[in-house]
């Protein structure tokens, strides 16, 4: 048994860590609100630079992947410093892509993974179990969908029209012209159950990210803040909030990284494993919001503050790839052998 | 990054199920905080030592295997998962003996660990005064120096297993100093309970049945043989294991594991499958026993390697305290009209899990371990 990070893996997050850190993602956040995608996809760039996007691909379509692993690593990273992009759905697209190829139908990857692989083609892409919206569509080179109740992957010509989530580095649209067939049959059904749980996976990385930078922001403003001549955090009730917030962070984590084992090792209880991590981590990341709002007091409650942008991804990935009622209902099979 | 047992982890595991299977008792024990119950217990930890299956983490010479801590924790998840009894030598084991290892002599060792083990010396706590709670290091009771040892005059109370435990441990002020910070001049001594001057006043916990005890102390001589380090220095010596308390030695996984397993089979059993307030509570107990099984295979892994656990092991502390209320409370709900009923294992494990997040320090005072030494939030007016 082998829990912590290797040397290799301690020096790709500090890596990530360090290139997120220098790339001011709060102004890339910002412009992708708005629509105007070039600094939110200068950090893509460097991101796919850095084989973030090969972590997901197979070596035939000349990734390392799949590595989950090292995707929790990169993915805790991009919440922790609130990356804009469809990060989640493109990673998910390979797992779909890469699993229905080994079915047979290996057309769509050979089009798609080598390009994914060096962040070259951004992809989004809507499967049963996940929600309507194909995120970030507006700024992606393929849309894939594959309907609820169906087991068929088309191709989407377009979008709908663009809507705002509460999470502002989110832009939601629904596909639509949805192309002939590329593939079809129960292959398409697994793979598709396969790639939800890649994105499920990543989410609740992501949302670990998200909940680690919230209690960091909010634990370095409760130690300047002054009030009644002294700082709050020396208050009680301030203190256990944010106890109770790093007991919920730390008790997700190897939530989190034994999901990552469990899809390593094509376990047949990883998705129960990737449903509780989710649960957890976006459990955990919306309690760290709500406490890093009330904590900030009003500054946090403005949008020009930036903890806004980690507290509207705290809750809008609780809704993503899959709720928190549908996380729990499958983790339930946890203990089933 | 990986679950993988080693070859020899799986065969250590598969006999200690073997094991388990062949000598776990049919019938349940009766509650090892009676009289009839303890007798009971105790010789369970008899049948356990006798095969060398009562602390496995431990050297050979002191009746262990020398098994890792990883090992220890799979015996853990297989004892519980077996249904086994309570551990009623648990406060020896999992307390005083960790700070035999540390701080204790070699005729110390010799001397205590064997009838330890084998639950023919059951140890309680003596921590507990009726003005020292949190605030343990405000205790009064005192050791005086006598010829060849001392003398412990004062009272102790909440002292677990005491009602009919043999020998008790814990710290008294022997060096009265009123300049110094209070946790100063404290000495670390073992003593037994059917001494001249000890009397023992069980105490009925919240179902009536005598968990703990008040100890009243009059002259009562402890030889120098029986001090643990070097007196005056006892605080230290304590808080060097404290964390073994609130951390994974004294509630392991393998526990909360096999509770949950019980709970999502009486879901399974009694629930409105429409229930899914119920069942996301279920759910939720699920998924934080697997989340504490992780943490602490990922905890065991670093003391391996030499790391140490510090504060976190409050952060565990909390953590198994609320889980193991939550699980009983909802078994209890589950239950419909039965919950009421004090009969059975959900209603006694109940009123058990309801002591958790006051015992082992109270997870108000956890908290601000948390918040102080792993998030560096400025000190309260408490007393370090």
């Amino acid at each position: 048994m082998k829990l912590s990070l290797d040397t290799s893996q301690l020096d790709f997050q500090r890596s990530l860590a360090r290139m997120l850190g220098a790339a001011d993602t709060p102004s890339a956040v910002r412009a992708w609100a708005r629509g105007e995608h070039g600094p939110g996809l200068a950090v893509w760039e460097r991101a796919a630079a850095m084989d973030v996007f090969a972590l997901a691909t197979p070596e035939a379509y000349g990734g390392a992947g799949p590595l989950p692993v090292e995707l929790a690593v990169a993915f805790v990273e991009l919440g922790r410093h609130a990356a804009p992009g469809p990060f989640v759905e493109t990673v998910a697209a390979a797992a779909l892509l890469s699993r229905l190829a080994e079915r047979g139908a290996a057309a769509p990857a050979a089009a798609w993974l080598p390009r994914v692989r060096t962040g070259g083609a951004r992809v989004t892409l809507t499967l049963p179990g996940g929600g309507p919206y194909a995120l970030d569509a507006d700024v992606c080179d393929a849309v894939f969908a594959v309907a609820p109740g169906t087991d068929t992957l088309r191709l989407a010509a377009g979008h709908g029209p663009v809507r705002p989530s509460l999470d502002p580095a989110r832009r939601l649209a629904r596909p639509c012209d949805l192309g002939e067939p590329l593939a079809a049959g129960p292959a398409v059904r697994e793979a598709a159950a396969y790639a939800a749980d890649h994105a499920a996976f990543a989410v609740a990385a992501q949302a670990l990210g998200v909940g680690c930078a919230l209690l960091e922001r909010t634990v370095a403003y409760v130690r300047q803040r002054t009030q009644f001549g002294s700082p709050v955090g020396a208050f009680q009730a301030v203190k256990h909030r944010l106890a109770d917030t790093l007991m919920g962070l730390e008790f997700a984590r190897p939530l989190v990284f034994g999901a990552a084992v469990a899809l390593a090792a094509g376990a047949p209880g990883a998705p129960a494993e990737v449903a509780a991590a989710k649960a957890a981590a976006c459990d955990a990341a919306y309690a760290a919001a709500r406490t890093a709002l009330q904590l900030h007091g009003a500054i946090g409650y403005t949008a020009e503050y930036d903890l806004s942008l980690w507290l509207g991804k705290a809750r809008a990935l609780r809704s993503a790839w899959g709720s928190p009622a549908q996380c729990r209902a499958r983790a339930m099979e946890l203990f089933s052998e | 990054m990986d679950l993988d047992l080693t070859a020899e982890e799986e065969a250590f595991r598969a006999e200690a199920r073997a094991w388990l299977a062949a000598h776990v008792p049919r019938t349940p024990l009766r509650s090892l905080e009676t009289r009839e119950g303890f007798a009971e217990h105790r010789a369970w930890e008899r049948t356990l030592a006798a095969d060398r299956w009562s602390v496995v983490s431990w050297p050979a010479a002191y009746g262990g295997r020398d098994r890792s801590l990883l090992e220890w924790l799979l015996f853990e998840e297989e004892y519980h998962a077996a249904g086994a009894p309570g551990r009623v030598t648990q406060n020896g084991i999992a307390l005083l003996a960790p700070t035999l290892f540390a701080h204790g002599t070699q005729e110390q060792r010799a001397r205590v660990l064997p009838p330890m083990a084998s639950g023919e010396t059951v140890w309680a706590q003596a921590w507990s005064e009726p003005e020292a709670g949190s605030d343990l290091a405000a205790l009064r009771s005192v050791a005086v120096r006598e010829r060849g040892g001392w003398l412990l005059r004062g009272q102790k109370t909440w002292s677990s297993r005491a009602a009919f435990a043999d020998r008790a441990f814990g710290l008294f002020r022997s060096h009265a100093d009123p300049d110094r910070p209070p946790h100063h001049g404290l000495t670390y001594v073992m003593f037994p309970l059917d001494a001249d001057g000890v009397t023992v006043r069980p105490i009925g916990r919240l179902d009536g049945r005598p968990a703990f005890a008040e100890l009243f102390l009059d002259d009562v001589f402890v030889p120098d043989a029986d001090v643990i380090g070097e007196p005056g220095r006892g605080w230290g010596v304590a808080m060097s294991t404290a964390g073994n308390e609130r951390g994974l030695t004294l509630r392991s996984p393998g526990r909360f594991l096999a509770t949950a397993r019980r709970l999502v089979a009486l879901w399974r059993e009694t629930a409105d499958p429409g229930d899914t307030a119920l069942r996301d509570r279920v759910a939720d107990a699920v998924i934080k026993a697997r989340a504490y099984q992780l943490f602490t295979y990922t905890h065991a892994e670093r003391l391996a390697a030499g790391g140490s656990l510090g504060a976190e092991s409050s952060l565990n502390k909390i953590f198994w305290s609320e889980l193991d209320l939550a699980l009983h409370e909802t078994a209890l709900d589950l239950l419909g009209p039965e919950g009421e009923s004090a009969a059975g294992e959900w209603a006694e494990g109940y009123v058990f899990a309801l002591a958790g997040p006051i015992y082992a320090g109270t997870n108000e005072i956890q908290r601000d371990v948390v918040a102080e030494r792993l998030l560096g939030l400025p000190r309260g007016r408490r007393r370090p």
